[in-house]
């Protein structure tokens, strides 16, 4: 493409009422105005689509296909009387969506350890297995908003055999509504294979405390305010280990890419983690680990302090912030653009696995920035794509 | 991992406690922590049934079993405020929503400026507070009450869905009212609460606080005029006690100010699209004349002159809200802190107001003058004159429909001492140009100027109902854009 096609906002100036909502509303000050129009700076407007359901008019919903370099600057908008009509593109193409279903990996890679799954559950011998609290600590900075707890669950005798990737059902206590008992809510593990503590049966949970639903209405979640809530020596039941594919190399010469957003670092922490104490017992040849570490701001970060100490040769980190007061959003395909040599390099390399976790929002950006890097570069992206899915080194655990 | 391996139900992530507690405090959507204080929450328990009563006896008339379309706000963020679905009114969810704290917010203006703004508010302003906070809470239900037969008269199922989103958005406006009332005031503060449900619009003996808010609101022309002139008195009002340095009421007020559009947005483009009607069928019946009454109306359409009528008499019904011109209560509830102005932050003066003055128009011996008055004592002139200026805007989007439909006509503000009844220009008569005239003058000419009985006579021949999908009465175009971008035969109302 020589040419870069964009969906550029646009404010009907025929049907706005000047309320003024959609500015108060615009969290990055793309939206401006004069005595006559309200206006969209195409410059700064990322279409986070946040002054959408509070415009009162619907005037806020527009949208042009142009060219990048031939937006409608703002000088032009506060003129006119009513939108300009949709010009046809037709010898460019519009930004295309990648479907991701067809890029994520239903298969471990070559050299990954064999799981255990299942050992507990409805079709298991065991249906469930007790675990004891023997740690529950808050890792994100007080607030009520983003309430992250680092949870550590003690198996005693009993085996729970997990690798780095793998999760766990919780069931929270008591019955729902209806009163039948609650369904299992899935964590993934953040703890190494050996346990939080080497040589322990634990393994640790990075769980969010859940206050509203998807759609942004107070809502509690049952199981992960159970269990942010959760003291040391109370009793958890769980079920699983889950997951068959999402599953880290092996090979001391594999590199690892880790994508992830929020409590999506759970399992990058893991795999980390592991990596971290092979390197630390000689059993290490140097593969790369680069992480793409996605939050809205800074205090949200899970295990912020503990990655900056990580030595720089050892994992190589980004981090995205996409609330950060003044400053313009930044997300995780944002901050791999910015790598997109490092990355380039990685998607050529047949030892290099990418792992992608956290909301399903970002799936569709990560893939499309994979894909821009790869062409960027010379390389045929549905070709590495291929590949990729084909070997399981491309791994999508979104929710 | 694979998904085949997952016992669990799909998509059960991090994130994905998709079980609602049902708790008391879930049926009042709210972002202040209502069940951690009891107390407030047992009152307000306490306070709704009483509210419902209200609702059932002075809300829409003859539709609260119907299933109207409607927004409601479940938070403060943009994914939480606007959720669409059919519900009948009284199941609507009245919540409690503050716009999120601003970190370290000092007082904007008066003689506290740059103190952290109170949290609690101080005993000596207690009274002031309490004053303005009911009169504020008290005009929520009354326009529910002027509003509650139009239900019964509306041209078409989407005005009827506009009309009850701003009657259950008033509801919830007197909710932010209350809880504060009920969180900060304690007894008298319930108690005010109450008295709010106990007076009805245009009652003699237990009548609504302000004038504007006893006259009813006989049809549809007038719920126009009204959101658009009216409520924006609601903007004004809202946009100065946004920059109380009482937070918890700064913080109400600006989330008002956001569901306040709509309001605004129901009065502009409704009246927009009455002109619309209009304009198209003079045009396809080829008449250019806008005072060409008779044969416009014989169209089943409004006539210019008389919607300039209509206009005249609720803007200047809603001026004399503002109160009087030059005020000592103005004066002390801005340098207390207690209430600011307009755009208090935009505005490049001391913020304190000492030796500043302010243009008022007044009437001395027989004419206008401006007269520079002391700027804190003239508080309210100014929130009136930016009124004005903000009314503007859609009279000039008015025009241009009237204007593209080659008509020669324009509708135009009267002058702001036309037919007041409060404060400077009270007791004169003054017409919609500014001229001063005598009381025989006034007597011949006011029906030119106000609403006549054949006016009215001939609105009512129009308002009839017209409860078709996606159909509209004769003397309204359908809107451009459906409510949440619906298609333009959405049953915005199932009647019961």
């Amino acid at each position: 493409m020589s040419e870069t096609l964009i969906r550029q906002h646009l404010i009907d100036p025929e049907i706005c009422i000047r309320c003024n909502t959609c500015e108060a509303t615009c969290p990055v000050g793309a939206i401006t105005h004069d005595s006559r129009n309200y206006v969209v700076d195409a410059a700064i407007c990322n279409a986070c689509l946040a002054c959408v359901p509070p415009c009162p008019t619907g005037s806020i919903d527009n949208w042009r296909t142009v060219p990048r370099a031939s937006a409608y600057d703002l000088a032009s908008q506060l003129e006119w009387d009513a939108l300009p009509e949709e010009v046809e593109q037709l010898a460019l193409a519009v930004e295309p969506v990648l479907d991701s279903t067809a890029y994520g990996a239903t298969i471990p890679p070559w050299s990954a350890a064999h799981p255990f799954t299942n050992l507990y559950g409805p079709k298991a011998p065991e249906k469930s297995i007790a675990a004891t609290v023997t740690g529950n600590v808050r890792v994100t900075e007080a607030g009520r908003d983003n309430d992250t707890h680092h949870i550590v669950l003690d198996f005693g005798a009993m085996p729970f055999p997990v690798l780095e990737g793998q999760s766990i059902g919780i069931i929270p206590p008591g019955t729902d509504e209806a009163g039948r008992p609650h369904h299992a809510r899935q964590y993934s593990i953040a703890s190494p294979r050996n346990g939080e503590r080497p040589g322990y049966n634990n393994v640790s949970l990075t769980i969010k405390r859940v206050l509203t639903d998807h759609e942004g209405r107070l809502m509690r979640g049952v199981a992960s305010n159970f269990m942010c809530d959760l003291e040391v020596g109370d009793a958890v039941t769980a079920i699983g280990p889950f997951g068959a594919s999402f599953l880290m190399p092996n090979h001391p010469r594999s590199h690892i890419v880790m994508i992830c957003t929020g409590t999506g670092s759970a399992p990058m922490r893991a795999m980390t983690e592991w990596r971290r104490r092979l390197r630390h017992s000689g059993k290490f040849e140097g593969g790369k680990l680069l992480l793409f570490f996605g939050a809205r701001t800074r205090e949200e970060l899970p295990y912020f302090g503990p990655l900056r100490n990580l030595p720089k040769d050892f994992i190589d980190t980004e981090f995205a912030f996409s609330r950060t007061p003044n400053e313009p959003k930044r997300y995780v395909q944002d901050a791999m653009r910015n790598r997109a040599a490092d990355l380039a390099g990685l998607l050529a390399d047949p030892l290099a696995h990418f792992y992608v976790c956290g909301l399903k929002a970002m799936e569709q950006g990560v893939l499309l920035a994979l894909r821009d890097v790869a062409q960027g570069h010379g390389l045929d992206w549905e070709t590495i794509a291929a590949a990729l899915k084909r070997q399981g080194r491309l791994h999508l655990e979104t929710y | 991992m694979s998904d085949t391996d997952i016992l669990v139900d799909d998509s059960l992530g991090v994130r994905g406690d998709n079980f609602v507690d049902i708790s008391l405090d879930e049926m009042i959507p709210n972002n202040v922590d209502l069940s951690s204080d009891k107390q407030l929450l047992r009152a307000l328990e306490s306070w709704r049934p009483d509210y419902i009563d209200w609702w059932n006896d002075m809300g829409p008339k003859g539709f609260q079993d119907a299933e109207v379309y409607l927004r409601t706000a479940v938070g403060v963020d943009p994914a939480g405020w606007a959720k669409f679905g059919h519900v009948k009114m009284p199941d609507y969810r009245w919540g409690i929503l503050l716009a999120p704290q601003v970190e370290g917010r000092t007082i904007p203006f008066g003689r506290h400026k740059g103190e952290p703004a109170w949290q609690e508010i101080p005993g000596e302003y207690r009274s002031l507070f309490r004053r303005l906070i009911v009169v504020q809470g008290d005009t929520e239900p009354a326009s529910v009450e002027q509003q509650r037969f139009l239900g019964a008269t509306a041209p078409s199922l989407y005005d009827m869905r506009n009309l009850f989103q701003v009657n259950v958005e008033e509801g919830r406006h007197l909710w932010a009212m209350v809880y504060l009332l009920v969180k900060y005031f304690g007894r008298d503060g319930r108690e005010e609460a109450k008295a709010l449900l106990e007076r009805r619009s245009g009652q003699q003996d237990n009548p609504r606080i302000l004038g504007a808010f006893n006259e009813p609101t006989p049809d549809w022309l007038s719920f126009f005029m009204f959101t658009y002139f009216t409520d924006r008195d609601g903007k004004m009002q809202l946009a100065a006690l946004a920059e109380s340095g009482f937070d918890p009421l700064s913080r109400s007020c600006r989330f008002m100010l956001t569901e306040e559009a709509h309001h605004m947005f129901v009065g502009e483009t409704g009246v927009q699209r009455t002109i619309d009607a209009t304009c198209t069928a003079m045009k396809n019946a080829g008449i250019a004349d806008p005072y060409a009454v008779d044969a416009v109306r014989a169209l089943g359409v409004v006539d210019l002159p008389l919607l300039q009528r209509k206009a005249n008499f609720h803007m200047s019904v809603t001026r004399d809200l503002f109160g009087s011109e030059i005020s000592s209560n103005a004066a002390d509830a801005f340098s207390s802190g207690v209430k600011g102005r307009f755009n208090e932050a935009k505005l490049a003066d001391d913020h304190v107001l000492h030796d500043a003055t302010y243009a008022v128009t007044r009437v001395v011996d027989g004419a206008l003058v401006n007269d520079d008055v002391p700027a804190l004592r003239s508080i309210n002139a100014r929130l009136l004159d930016d009124y004005i200026a903000d009314c503007q805007g859609g009279i000039d989007r008015w025009n241009k429909t009237i204007e593209r439909a080659g008509i020669d006509f324009k509708m135009s503000q009267p002058h702001k001492g036309f037919n007041r009844r409060i404060g400077e220009f009270n007791g004169h008569r003054i017409g919609p140009d500014g001229t001063i005239l005598t009381e025989a003058q006034w007597a011949t000419l006011h029906g030119d100027w106000l609403p006549n009985a054949a006016d009215m006579t001939f609105i009512d021949s129009l308002m009839k109902p017209c409860n078709e999908r996606g159909k509209y009465a004769s003397w309204i175009a359908p809107p451009r854009v459906g409510i949440n971008s619906q298609a333009g035969d959405f049953e915005y109302v199932k009647i019961a």
